[in-house]
């Protein structure tokens, strides 16, 4: 909540995370100033890639007093635009879902153990991102909380399986252990209304906790004011309202 | 990626980008979420040379109609040049 009674600022950098193996990746870090300690989220970008409005989302958590790193899961393929990074992924038929969930755990792992978070960290992600933070939560019991925005490919047809898609996030529901957030459009194609009822329905089977919102009016990607033809103002505001409510009752 | 429907073949050619005249190595046929066109899915086309990295790429992205009308135009203009080749050759 802001108050404009109250001094704040933030740090708002790229930053690289030790992976496991050693290696470095990339990352856009933003947490407010000061020792926290702060709760702490993982973004998942997108399908357009480690782009601007990843980078807007990252500033508002921190904003709002978190501590939000969004790694670039697609580093490996180059550096440039992140528009003709995304079409080298899409030449190369994808980021493998391991690669993914690896990226993710290194994030968790940093910001668990960073000195100024409070050690509970959620992942989040839109669109293959809301799907990449639900694989992820689904991989690392470390994961505090998963807000999975439209994530396609949840539910998945055997055909679609293979070497970079070896497992349909949802069979893996059972390997959950923290809270579900999940937005949804009413109109949108991927997922249909239908998978999210499927993905609704196992979720319950398992006992898990989770809520789903649907919007009437949103149909895919509806958070993207710099797409139009996806935008859908009054489902993105009450959207980030309950993302909000959501990170600050389970990480605080 | 949202959709995973994508293909890509060899090709010979070149293509203009931001930094001039490059030869090609390949191109790109995608239909998922459009950069630039204000629709939730297009088919996206990615003439590229990736040995020049990310930046060796010229973007296309059309409406399905458009898309349609580009390989109907590419058909009859290949049939004429084709025609005219073989003409010239006699």
């Amino acid at each position: 909540m802001i108050d404009t009674g109250q001094y704040e600022g933030m740090i708002a950098e790229t930053v690289t995370v030790r992976h496991a193996d050693g290696s470095w990746l990339p990352a856009y870090s933003a947490r407010p100033l000061g020792s926290g300690p702060f709760p702490a989220v993982v973004l998942f970008h997108h399908r357009p890639g480690w782009d601007e409005y990843y980078r807007e989302a990252t500033r508002k958590l921190a904003q709002h007093g978190f501590f939000a790193v969004c790694p670039d899961l697609y580093s490996r393929f180059g550096q440039g635009d992140p528009d003709d990074v995304s079409a080298m992924v899409r030449a190369a038929g994808d980021v493998s879902d391991q690669a993914v969930i690896d990226d993710g755990k290194a994030c968790v792992a940093w910001l668990k153990n960073h000195p100024v978070t409070n050690g509970n960290v959620a992942v989040m992600g839109s669109c293959s991102g809301g799907r990449h933070a639900l694989l992820t939560a689904c991989n690392d019991q470390n994961v505090a909380a998963v807000v999975d925005l439209w994530g396609g490919r949840v539910v998945m047809a055997p055909e679609e399986l293979n070497d970079r898609y070896p497992v349909a996030p949802i069979d893996l529901t059972e390997q959950l252990s923290c809270p579900v957030l999940g937005l949804f459009g009413d109109k949108d194609t991927a997922p249909t209304p239908a998978e999210v009822d499927q993905h609704e329905a196992v979720l319950v089977a398992a006992g898990k906790t989770f809520e789903f919102h649907r919007y009437p009016e949103a149909g895919h990607g509806f958070f993207y004011y710099d797409r139009p033809a996806m935008y859908h103002a009054e489902s993105a505001v009450d959207g980030w309202r309950k993302i909000l409510t959501f990170l600050n009752n389970t990480l605080r | 990626m949202c959709t995973s429907i994508s293909g890509q073949i060899q090709t010979t050619g070149s293509a203009k980008g931001a930094s001039g005249w490059f030869s090609l190595a390949n191109i790109t046929v995608g239909y998922d979420h459009p950069a630039h066109l204000h629709d939730n899915h297009a088919i996206l086309l990615d003439f590229v040379n990736h040995d020049l990295g990310p930046g060796g790429r010229v973007a296309v992205e059309l409406t399905a109609e458009s898309a349609r009308e580009l390989i109907k135009a590419l058909g009859a203009t290949l049939a004429d040049g084709e025609a005219y080749e073989v003409h010239v050759s006699q």
